[in-house]
């Protein structure tokens, strides 16, 4: 028995009320999570994401289809998904004028803990988080970061083996990063706890996730570990050129790459094989070609290449900021 | 696979993209411990998992009201200051048309300016709040918790009754000392606080709940608290018959009567009996509708 089993999810909003037309927000989604796997649903803002988590949530019931989770009909049951689950969303409004501590204390007292327990886990998961020394202080004084792990720390709280988490790390620093995945992780290894992580971060999706579903337009266009998804788009690799002034047209080798480039103002992104790539590397790393450029990066394919290789329609997805820190 | 050519970028210049290194370094987080089929599933169990326990009724109320009463550490000045500033102002202002002495006026502005602390802050600003809450998404905190609906509804509207316990205090003795009414009835205020404080936070947090955008919250619940300012501290006698037919229609309105028996020296303890019950009938209609409105928007 898989630990989450959508299957033929369908939920359609009304449109805007000057334009009634409906948008198809999940357009027939089916997947199967297995117990203690990091599973993530990738996808550019507007794919459907938040609509199926709020679903899976309890929040919102589906116009057609099945969600099992944990083996309970959340279709015909969506109050035991509070019982089951612990949700992470991206605001922290209800928390805010909270201090870190009663936060996390209070959210553990409403996840059904009785007062002392709440009391050693929020001690606890504090103390894991590192965020002892905020303790005292109100979320809406912390930084962004600091507020979101925070956030964490409560969604942590209550002993839930199912975790749904919506762009856990927004916002926080390399430390702060490296916590909550060393938590989330100690959690699956004792516990087998499952979690589903919401992320349009390409590079947090590689690192973390053990299989991914690729959302579009309300669909599934892929699920596969992100390996498995890498290796759908062959052995590309991708060479992005960013140039000094403008690019050096007059070598004809950079002029024949330009109809085959992404041109985003200084920097060109090719997708080419490595045999490819490498003579393009050695163009731009000598004469005239290479004074004219300021930098180049040589990289194997993302998950943002293999969603547009799938036929992704909307360039949503980010690199930054989810990883490097 | 990644090299810069030599020179390097211009300052103040991004870099071009992400350094091209595995993925689980790039993190600094712990690569799980997946194996190339993807998975690390855990031992699936043969039936249901247990359901969590939901907390009762009462633990959770009294968690969301404790937390909720912990905001006025945060934000004292407009939970607890600005109402009290507002009816000490209005006390003072009409000292200069209306007489001292335990008259009907005297009586109205001093027992209206209290329950004005109280609509501001549990009409007013709980519509603001939920309204806020609504907008933000923040609800859904609350809604993905086993937490009974009543228990948010009661239990923020307990808080932010709470929070005019002091200011409606502050008002009631000032105003009796500066209208030269009686102060031996103002134990009464023990319970029309919190009775007038269930009807008009009821009423605060049904329309934060249900206005379909935090504008139109805000508006309701100054225009509610306007009502109350405007059909309270005025003698009801020198209202023409309309505005009185409003003035019966606002909960506050029997707290203000309540309040009012009191404030002279031979207190009508018929009157407070008819206001405080009638206070407690319309808290209960308000609370139930506040649960109601709860229920809903956090379902939407």
């Amino acid at each position: 028995m898989p630990a989450l089993d959508v299957s033929g999810l369908e939920k359609t909003y009304r449109g805007p009320r000057r334009n009634r037309s409906p948008v198809r927000a999940n357009a027939g989604i089916s997947l199967r999570v297995r117990h203690g796997e990091i599973f993530g649903l990738l996808g550019p803002n507007g794919a459907g994401k938040t609509t199926l988590v709020r679903q899976l949530t309890g929040l919102l019931r589906p116009d057609a289809g099945r969600i099992t989770l944990l083996g309970h009909d959340l279709c015909r049951h969506p109050r035991r998904a509070p019982r089951l689950l612990a949700y992470l969303g991206q605001q922290s409004t209800a928390l805010d004028e909270l201090t870190v501590s009663l936060a996390v204390e209070t959210t553990g007292r409403l996840r059904g803990l009785g007062a002392p327990a709440a009391r050693h886990e929020r001690d606890a998961v504090l103390d894991e988080l590192g965020l002892g020394a905020l303790a005292g202080r109100p979320l809406n004084s912390l930084s962004g970061g600091e507020r979101r792990l925070a956030c964490v720390a409560a969604a942590l709280t209550g002993h839930r083996s199912f975790l749904v988490l919506d762009e856990p790390t927004t916002g926080m620093d390399p430390v702060a990063r490296r916590a909550v995945w060393s938590a989330i992780d100690r959690r699956r290894t004792e516990r087998g706890t499952t979690v589903l992580l919401v992320t349009h971060n390409v590079s947090e999706a590689e690192a973390v996730l053990d299989r991914v579903a690729v959302l579009d337009g309300g669909r599934i266009i892929a699920c596969d570990t992100p390996a498995g998804l890498k290796a759908r788009v062959g052995d590309e690799v991708r060479l992005d050129l960013v140039w000094r002034d403008r690019p050096p047209l007059e070598v004809p080798a950079v002029a024949a790459l330009r109809a085959r480039a992404g041109i985003a103002g200084r920097r060109w992104t090719l997708r080419l094989g490595p045999e490819a790539a490498r003579g393009v590397v050695a163009t731009v790393t000598t004469g005239p070609a290479f004074a004219a450029l300021e930098d180049f990066t040589l990289a194997t394919v993302s998950l943002e290449d293999v969603y547009l290789a799938l036929g992704g329609r909307s360039p949503g997805l980010v690199r930054e900021g989810g990883v490097t820190g | 696979m990644s090299a810069a050519p030599a020179g390097g970028r211009r300052p103040g210049e991004r870099p071009s993209g992400p350094p091209a290194r595995p993925p689980a370094q790039r993190t600094g987080a712990p690569r799980p411990a997946a194996d190339t089929s993807g998975a690390a599933p855990g031992a699936a169990p043969p039936g249901p998992v247990a359901l969590a326990p939901a907390p009762g009724l009462w633990p959770a109320l009294g968690a969301v009201y404790r937390a909720q009463l912990s905001r006025a550490r945060v934000a004292r000045i407009p939970l607890l200051f600005v109402a009290t500033f507002q009816s000490l102002g209005i006390l003072v202002l009409l000292r200069g048309v209306v007489d001292p002495g335990p008259g009907e006026a005297a009586r109205a502005v001093v027992a209206g300016s209290t329950v004005l602390v109280v609509a501001f802050v549990a009409l007013n600003l709980l519509a603001q709040h939920f309204g806020r809450l609504r907008a933000s998404g923040g609800l859904d905190h609350y809604a993905t918790l086993p937490v009974p609906a009543a228990a948010v509804a009661l239990g923020t509207a307990a808080a932010y009754a709470s929070f005019t316990l002091p200011g409606a205090a502050v008002t009631a003795v000032t105003g009796s000392v500066l209208y030269e009414l009686p102060m031996g009835g103002l134990w009464l205020l023990a319970a029309v606080v919190p009775l007038a404080g269930a009807a008009l936070a009821g009423l605060g947090a049904a329309l934060g709940l249900l206005a379909p955008r935090p504008e139109l919250a805000t508006l309701c619940g100054q225009l509610g608290m306007s009502a109350a300012l405007l059909l309270g501290v005025l003698p009801a006698s020198r209202m023409p018959a309309p505005v009185q037919l409003v003035r019966d229609l606002l909960p506050s309105t029997y707290g203000v009567e309540a309040l009012a028996a009191v404030l002279r020296p031979d207190p009508q303890w018929d009157a407070v009996a008819v206001g405080l019950t009638v206070c407690t009938v319309a808290g209960a209609a308000a609370l139930a509708l506040a649960t109601w409105s709860y229920r809903r928007a956090a379902t939407r």
